[in-house]
């Protein structure tokens, strides 16, 4: 269900923690099979879990506790935009309705052409930086004006 | 973003590639643990050191760290632990991110010495989940401390052997709570465990495990190195060292400033170019968002050391302080940190699960112009139910803000009732 380069990942989480504990790496098996699938089915759950010796439900838990895992389908690009305090106080909500305004969604929705998905998110430990948003969990885009965001909307369509 | 370095935690940022093994040890990195290795100084010698310094846990709690390590039971056989807690989700905390980011050595060194005086056979640094270039680097450098022979079997030839692992997190601020963060470590739902038992007793797996925060652990080896009665000289009695300080809001330059603890509050904001536009301070929430809000005269007053800030009635948390200017409503403020809250309870203990939810719709209709007049003791009543009432400290951390903003910035909360609009 995997290829063979994420499990080879999978393979040197799991050699990090000790031999009767392969559990340990189910957040990053989860993450890894994201990253190639783009969200976790209940099929793909199974598989890690069957991969880690652990019961489905622990992965599920899993899954749902933690909130860069997509359990439902997502666009292709995925961004995160932080609207907390401090981000807030460096105009997130602008940036925020920005983004709504351009992609013609809300907060938790995805285009129709599946392109983007926009969700608000919680601190991102990087407030200095702020406003800030993560595309697809892993990389943060910092100090966003109007200019920056069209450029990255711009930039990603055309992937 | 600006960094401002200083003698402890940013020794190797004036040089070029800071995060480098070769940079770190130019700036003395891996002697300390050169020198514990080949010396075999015991591990009394070196609490007691820790002890000197007067190092405070740096990761919001304050807790002395030589006292700390002095709780594992390391004369005991079998596994034990060393755990580091990078998972800085506390809103306007940012400085494990550019420790990782610009000397993720003196972490390393940290822990492996950590290590060795606890009697630990591994440790894992448990990284945020939402900033992955940073677990990416770790990762490097990990691997670089290791083919030098800092980490792995028999270190330097002295027949300690330690390995060191970064865990990455995916989105939950519960797991900066130690044991909440233990359980994700152990692939489970973060959700916080009944204490006690400690984990020193009952830790990572069930076994004897200590957890500190990265900057504490990156703050050991300048330590063991200079002699913690430098350390301590650095700051104040009682609050030894340099700190990280993130400074986030309203601002003119948002960073990361290392500097003695008992540092004026006026002198670090002076340092951050002042208030954003020239405009009047309002308020600072002073050790990230849990800590009470104080307003900006109060604050000004303040040195930046765990005792000043408690007196005032605040605290220092983990050293990030949001700045807020004249414009900005408190109510709008809280209403956000309180969905923070609600948004982040892991749903364990009812008080939080039930009163972190109610607090933000009180608040939020408050916000809304649909606040009522028993809303503000309706408030009171609930954080005072939260506060002290939950397995962990989730619950205090969304009192606190409530409590803090209730006790300054009551005539707001209640011109938004009476008058349905914002006074700011």
């Amino acid at each position: 269900m995997l290829s063979p380069e994420s499990l080879a990942q999978i393979d040197k989480e799991v050699a990090k923690y000790p031999a009767e504990q392969r559990q340990s790496a189910v957040m990053s098996a989860l993450r890894i099979a994201q990253v190639e699938k783009g969200w976790l089915s209940n099929e793909l759950m199974d598989f890690v879990a069957h991969y880690l010796g652990m019961q489905p439900i622990a992965v599920y838990e899993v899954a749902t506790f933690y909130n860069m895992y997509n359990t439902r389908p997502v666009g292709k690009h995925k961004l995160c935009v932080c609207t907390n305090l401090p981000c807030k106080l460096m105009g997130a909500d602008a940036i925020a309705e920005r983004l709504k305004k351009k992609l013609g969604i809300e907060f938790g929705e995805t285009t129709e052409d599946r392109q983007f998905t926009l969700v608000e998110g919680e601190c991102m430990g990087a407030c200095g930086d702020a406003p800030l948003l993560l595309v697809n969990n892993h990389r943060m885009e910092s100090f966003l004006d109007d200019g920056k965001v069209d450029a990255l909307l711009d930039e990603l369509k055309g992937k | 973003m600006v960094i401002q370095g200083g003698p402890v935690i940013f020794n190797t940022l004036h040089l070029a590639e800071p995060w480098k093994l070769a940079t770190y040890e130019s700036a003395g990195g891996y002697a300390a643990l050169k020198k514990i290795l080949a010396e075999n100084i015991p591990a009394e010698a070196i609490i007691n050191e820790v002890k000197t310094s007067a190092l405070r846990g740096r990761g919001g709690a304050g807790f002395p760290t030589g006292l700390k390590w002095s709780f594992m039971p390391r004369q005991f056989p079998g596994d034990k632990y060393i755990v580091c807690n990078s998972d800085e989700g506390e809103p306007g905390t940012f400085k494990d991110r550019d420790i990782m980011r610009y000397n993720p050595h003196a972490l390393i060194e940290g822990m492996i010495i950590a290590g060795y005086t606890l009697g630990a056979k591994a440790g894992y640094n448990y990284i945020h989940g939402e900033i992955w270039d940073i677990y990416e680097g770790m990762e490097r450098a990990v691997e670089e401390a290791r083919a030098a022979g800092y980490l792995g079997d028999n270190i330097l030839g002295s027949g300690f052997s330690f390995n060191l692992h970064n865990h990455h997190g995916y989105g939950a601020y519960i797991c900066g709570e130690e044991t909440a963060l233990l359980e994700s470590i152990e692939g489970k739902k973060g959700q916080p465990r009944f204490k006690p038992p400690f984990p020193a007793s009952f830790g990572l797996y069930g076994k004897p495990t200590t957890i500190n925060n990265t900057e504490t652990l990156a703050s050991i080896p300048y330590i063991m190195r200079e002699g913690g009665q430098k350390f301590l000289e650095l700051g104040k009695p009682n609050n030894g060292g340099t700190k990280l300080f993130s400074i986030s809001g309203h601002v003119e330059k948002p960073g990361n400033y290392e500097v003695p603890l008992g540092t004026p509050f006026a002198k670090l904001l002076e340092m951050a170019g002042g208030v954003k536009g020239g405009r009047k301070l309002k308020a600072v929430i002073p050790g990230g968002s849990s800590a009470p809000v104080l307003p900006g005269e109060i604050m000004m007053d303040c040195t930046l050391d765990f005792d000043s800030i408690a007196k005032a009635g605040s605290m220092l948390g983990s050293g990030a302080v949001i700045v807020m200017d004249e414009t900005v409503c408190m109510v709008r403020a809280l209403e956000r940190l309180s969905y923070f809250y609600f948004e982040e309870s892991c749903g364990q203990c009812t008080p939080c699960r039930e009163g972190t939810g109610w607090m933000y719709r009180v608040v939020h209709r408050i916000e809304h112009g649909q606040g009522r007049p028993e809303d503000l003791e309706l408030l009171d009543s609930v954080a005072a139910n939260i506060a002290g009432r939950t397995i962990c400290a989730l619950g205090d951390a969304a009192a606190m803000p409530v409590q803090g903003m209730l006790k300054h910035y009551r005539n707001e909360f209640e011109h938004h009732i009476e008058h349905k609009k914002c006074m700011v």
